[in-house]
C-alpha cells in the first residue's frame, strides 16, 4: 500500500475504501495506519538508529588506527593516551552498532518477507559477503584490540586495530553495494517465481550509483567522526584540561574538516549528477521542481513545500542556477514533477527539506574547516575560544547530516523498494498491522532506553580527561584478567593499557 | 549441474547455526546464570571470561540469518514471518545483553540495571531461540511462497518445552565454561550448577526426542523404520556417552572435559534435528531445493564461503587462544 504525503490524496485511502479482506490491514484498530506504513516507520526508525553508530565507528576505527600508527612511529605517549581515551568510547559505540545491526538483519525477514524472497538471491549474497569479510574480521580482532595489547605486543596489536578499521570499510562497501543496487538496479533478470536473479555480479555490485554513494558515505563517516573528536577536543580546550592531548585531537580533527569537507561537497555534487541521470524524479523532489522549466530552472535555496498546491511557498531562489549546477548550462531545460504520474512521486516535502538540512550542514562544516585553517595560520588554533565554541556546537552535526542524507535518498526512492522494479507496497510481509504496531512500540521504548543510556555513557566518557579514569569508576572491564602480565597498577587505574 | 549447490549450502548454514548455538550458547548461559551469582566480584569475572569473544560468537547468528536470506530466501522469509513475535523478542533480548557488556562498567549507580539487562536479555534470547526451534520442528504451513498460518501458531506446549530445554542447555554450557575458565569458590559453585543442569538437560533431551516423532509421521518414519532407525540407536548411545564424560569430568576435576562433553551433547541434539528434518528446510513442505536461490547466487557466495570460513575459523580460534587459560579472580576484582 502506498502512502504519500501530499496533495491530500493518497493511494492508501483509495485501497482502504475497497475493504478487501487482507491480513495486512486492521482498520478497526489502526484506522489510518496500515501494516505497510507501520513497517516503513519501523524500518526507518531502526535503521536511523543503526546508521548513527556505523557512521561514527567507521571514522573512529580509522582514527584509532592512525593514532596507534603515530604512536608506534613517533613514540609519543600523547597518541597512546588519545588511543586509550577514544578506545573505550569506540567500544560502547561499536557494541550499540552490533546489536542494532542484528535487529536489521532479521527485520528484512520479519517485516519485508516478500522483498526478501524476491530480492534475496541478489542482495542476500552481498550481505553474506559483508558478514564473511567484514563482521567476522571486526569481531575477531576487536577483542584483541580492546583488551589484548599486553598479551600480543604492540605490532600485533596494531594489526588488530588496523583489521578492525579495515573491516568497517569493507562492511560499508558491501552494504552500500546492496543499497545502491536497490536504488539503481543492474545486472539482473527475473525467474518464473518472480525473484530477481543475478546475471552479472560485476554489474550488480558496480551498479551505476555505487561508487558515488560509497565515497559519499565513507567521507560522511570521516567528517562525522572528525566533528565529534573536534568537539571533544574543543570542549577540553575551553575547560583548559589536559591541554596537550586536547590540542592534538582538536588539531587533527580540524585538519580532517579542512581537507575532507570540500572534497565531500564535490563528491556530493557528483553523486547528485549521477542521481539526475538514473533517478531524475528524486532530483526533482530534492530541488522542489514541481513544474518543468524549458529554459533554465531556478535553484531554490529555501522555501516551504506546499504539496497540495504543488508549489514551493516563500521560495528564495536563484534563477537558472539549478540548470547550471545540474546541466552546466544556464538555459538547459529541466523536467519537473508535472511530467510524473502522482502515484510514482516520492513525498516531496520530506525529500526537499532533508536535502537542505544535509547541504546546509555540509557548508557549515566547510566554514569551520576554513575558519580553523585561518586560525592555524595565525597561530591561534589553541586559543580561539569562539572557534572552539562553534566546534562544540557542531559536534553532533555529522549525525544530523548523515540522517538527513539517508532520508533524502531513501524517501526519494519511494514508492519503490527496488527502484523502478518493486513497489514498497508489494514488498511487505503478510503480517497484521497490530503485530507490526506492537513490535514498533517495543522497538521505540527499548531503543530510547538502551541507546539513550549509551549516549549518556559516551558523553560521560568524553567528559573525562584524556587518559585519566573517571572518579570512582572503572575505565573499563579488565576482561583480560588472568595470565596477562599487566602492570601491577593496571587494575587500580581501570585501564589495562598504559602504553610504554 | 554435477554439484548439488543447495545441499552444500544447507550443510554450511547448518554449520553456521550449530557454531552459533554452541558459541553464543555458553555466553548466553553466563547471562542466564547471573542471578545465581549475586556477588559483584563473581559477576565481574563471569562477564570478563566471555567479553573478548561474545561479539564474534554472535556474528554466527548474523551469518545464519544473512546466509539464509542469500541462499534460501524463501525459507528466510517464511520462517521469520511465521515466528514474528519470538524473533522480535529474541533480537530485543540480544540488544539488552549486548549493550550490558559495555554499559555495566560505565556506571555504579545503574549497574544493577545492566545486570538485569544482561541476565534478562540472555534468558529471553535463549528461551525464544528454543521456542523458534520448536515451532520450526512442528512445521510451518506455506502457500504461494508465503507463510500461510495464523499469528500465534508458534505457541504450543511443544515449543514452550523446547524453549525451556534450550534455556537449560545454555545454562549447562555456561556453567561448564565457568568450570573451565575460573578457579576457587566460583568454579566450585559452577561445578554444582553444572551437575544439576546436566541432569535436567538430559531429561529435557529425552522428553523432546520422544515427543518429536509423534508430531509428524515423517519424523516417526525416520526414527522407527529401517534403515534410518539405526540413528535411534547411535544418537542416544552417543548422548549417554557424552553424559558420562560430563559427569566424570565434573567429579574428577578435569576442567575442560565437562565443557567439551556439553558441546558434544549440543552437537548430537543438533544432528538429531537434522536427521528428522532432512530433506526439508521448512517442514512439512519446503525442501532444501525448493527454498534455494538460483545456482548463480549459490555459486557466487560459495566461492567466498569456501575461502573465508576456514580463515574466519583460524583467526577466531586465534582470538580464543590469546585469551586462553584460567581467569585470575584477584585481577578481575577491582
Amino acid at each position: 500500500m502506498l502512502i504519500r504525503h501530499g496533495r491530500g490524496q493518497t493511494v492508501a485511502t483509495g485501497q482502504a475504501k475497497r475493504r478487501r479482506p487482507d491480513p495486512r490491514k486492521d482498520c478497526t484498530v489502526f484506522e489510518s495506519f496500515d501494516a505497510t506504513l507501520l513497517a516503513r516507520i519501523q524500518f526507518a526508525f531502526t535503521v536511523s538508529f543503526h546508521i548513527i553508530f556505523p557512521a561514527f565507528s567507521i571514522g573512529l576505527a580509522s582514527f584509532l588506527a592512525v593514532l596507534e600508527a603515530l604512536w608506534l612511529w613517533k613514540k609519543d605517549q600523547v597518541y597512546m593516551d588519545l588511543f586509550n581515551f577514544w578506545k573505550t568510547i569506540f567500544a560502547v559505540a561499536f557494541g550499540m552498532g552490533v546489536v542494532s545491526g542484528i535487529v536489521m538483519s532479521y527485520q528484512f525477514g520479519t517485516n519485508w518477507s516478500v522483498f526478501s524472497d524476491k530480492a534475496g538471491p541478489i542482495i542476500g549474497p552481498l550481505m553474506g559477503y559483508e558478514v564473511l569479510t567484514a563482521f567476522f574480521l571486526e569481531a575477531g580482532f576487536l577483542g584483541v584490540m580492546l583488551f589484548g595489547l599486553h598479551r600480543v605486543g604492540p605490532k600485533l596489536h596494531f594489526l588488530a586495530t588496523f583489521m578492525v578499521a579495515f573491516g568497517t570499510l569493507i562492511s560499508a562497501t558491501w552494504i552500500l553495494a546492496v543499497n545502491s543496487w536497490m536504488q539503481t538496479p543492474a545486472g539482473f533478470g527475473m525467474n518464473e517465481a518472480g525473484q530477481f536473479i543475478p546475471l552479472d555480479w560485476w554489474k550488480v555490485v558496480f551498479n551505476p550509483s555505487f561508487p558515488y554513494r560509497l565515497v559519499h558515505m565513507v567521507l560522511a563517516a570521516y567528517l562525522t567522526t572528525a566533528f565529534v573528536v573536534g568537539a571533544v577536543g574543543a570542549w577540553h580546550l575551553l575547560k583548559n584540561t589536559a591541554p596537550r592531548r586536547s590540542r592534538t585531537m582538536f588539531s587533527m580533527a580540524m585538519w580532517m574538516a579542512t581537507i575532507v569537507a570540500p572534497i565531500q561537497i564535490m563528491a556530493g555534487d557528483f553523486h547528485g549528477l549521477n542521481t539526475l541521470e538514473h533517478q531524475p524524479v528524486k532530483v526533482m523532489a530534492m530541488e522542489g521542481h514541481f513544474d518543468s522549466h524549458p529554459n533554465g530552472a531556478p535553484l531554490i535555496l529555501f522555501g516551504i513545500p506546499n504539496t497540495a498546491e504543488k508549489r514551493i511557498d516563500y521560495a528564495i531562489e536563484i534563477p537558472k542556477f539549478s540548470s547550471l549546477i545540474l546541466k552546466h548550462d544556464l538555459n538547459a531545460p529541466l523536467a519537473g514533477l508535472d511530467t510524473i504520474p502522482d502515484n510514482l512521486e516520492p513525498p516531496v516535502a520530506v525529500v526537499f527539506s532533508s536535502f537542505r538540512v544535509m547541504v546546509g550542514i555540509g557548508f557549515a562544516m566547510l566554514g569551520i574547516g576554513l575558519w580553523s585553517l585561518w586560525c592555524r595560520f595565525r597561530g591561534t588554533l589553541d586559543s580561539a575560544d569562539w572557534l572552539h565554541r562553534a566546534a562544540v556546537l557542531m559536534g553532533p552535526a555529522g549525525f544530523v547530516a548523515v540522517l538527513a542524507g539517508w532520508i533524502t535518498t531513501e524517501v526519494g526512492r519511494q514508492p519503490y523498494t527496488i527502484y523502478g522494479q518493486l513497489l514498497t507496497a508489494d514488498s511487505i510481509s503478510p503480517v497484521a498491522a497490530p503485530a507490526v504496531a506492537a513490535s514498533l512500540i517495543a522497538f521505540i521504548v527499548v531503543y530510547f532506553f538502551v541507546f539513550g543510556s549509551g549516549t549518556f555513557y559516551i558523553l560521560r566518557l568524553m567528559k573525562r580527561l584524556p587518559r585519566d579514569p573517571m572518579p570512582d569508576l572503572d575505565d573499563g572491564p579488565i576482561r583480560t584478567s588472568g595470565i596477562m602480565p599487566g602492570p601491577a597498577t593496571g587494575h587500580t587505574h581501570g585501564s589495562t593499557h598504559h602504553g610504554h | 549441474m554435477a554439484i548439488d549447490l543447495p545441499f552444500i549450502w544447507a550443510a554450511i548454514i547448518a554449520f553456521a547455526v550449530l557454531a552459533y548455538v554452541i558459541l553464543d550458547g555458553f555466553d548466553l548461559g553466563i547471562g542466564i546464570l547471573f542471578p545465581f551469582f549475586p556477588e559483584k566480584r563473581d559477576r565481574d569475572v563471569m562477564m570478563n571470561s566471555v567479553a573478548p569473544v561474545w561479539d564474534g560468537n554472535e556474528t554466527w547468528l548474523v551469518l545464519g540469518g544473512g546466509g539464509l536470506m542469500a541462499v534460501f530466501p524463501l525459507a528466510y522469509s517464511v520462517i521469520l514471518s511465521a515466528l514474528y513475535a519470538p524473533i522480535i523478542a529474541m533480537v530485543l533480548g540480544l540488544v539488552f545483553r549486548g549493550v550490558a557488556f559495555e554499559y555495566r562498567w560505565r556506571t555504579k549507580r545503574g549497574e544493577f540495571l545492566w545486570n538485569w539487562a544482561f541476565a534478562g536479555g540472555s534468558t529471553v534470547a535463549a528461551f525464544t531461540q528454543g521456542v523458534a526451534l520448536g515451532a520450526l520442528v512442528q512445521g510451518i504451513p506455506v502457500a504461494n511462497r508465503a507463510y500461510a498460518g495464523a499469528w500465534w501458531d508458534w505457541l504450543t506446549p511443544f515449543s514452550i518445552a523446547t524453549g525451556f530445554a534450550v534455556l537449560v542447555g545454555y545454562a549447562l554450557l555456561g556453567s561448564t565454561w565457568l568450570v573451565m575458565k575460573t578457579t576457587g569458590e566460583l568454579a566450585e559453585k559452577a561445578r554444582r550448577i553444572a551437575l544439576r543442569t546436566c541432569f535436567v538437560t538430559i531429561a529435557a533431551m529425552g522428553i523432546i526426542s520422544l515427543w518429536t516423532p509423534f508430531l509428524r509421521p515423517q519424523y516417526l518414519e525416520r526414527w522407527f523404520s529401517w534403515p534410518t532407525a539405526v540413528f535411534s540407536i547411535i544418537v542416544p548411545a552417543l548422548v549417554l556417552g557424552c553424559f558420562a564424560l560430563l559427569l566424570r569430568g565434573i567429579r574428577s576435576k578435569r576442567d575442560a572435559q565437562p565443557f567439551l562433553a556439553a558441546l558434544g551433547l549440543f552437537v548430537l541434539g543438533f544432528a538429531g534435528i537434522g536427521i528428522s528434518f532432512y530433506p526439508y528446510m521448512v517442514p512439512p513442505s519446503v525442501t532444501i531445493w525448493d527454498a534455494a536461490a538460483p545456482d548463480s547466487s549459490l555459486a557466487f557466495l560459495l566461492w567466498g564461503a569456501a575461502f573465508l570460513v576456514p580463515i574466519i575459523l583460524i583467526y577466531s580460534g586465534y582470538a580464543y587462544w590469546v585469551f586462553r587459560g584460567k581467569m585470575d579472580p584477584e585481577e578481575g576484582y577491582h
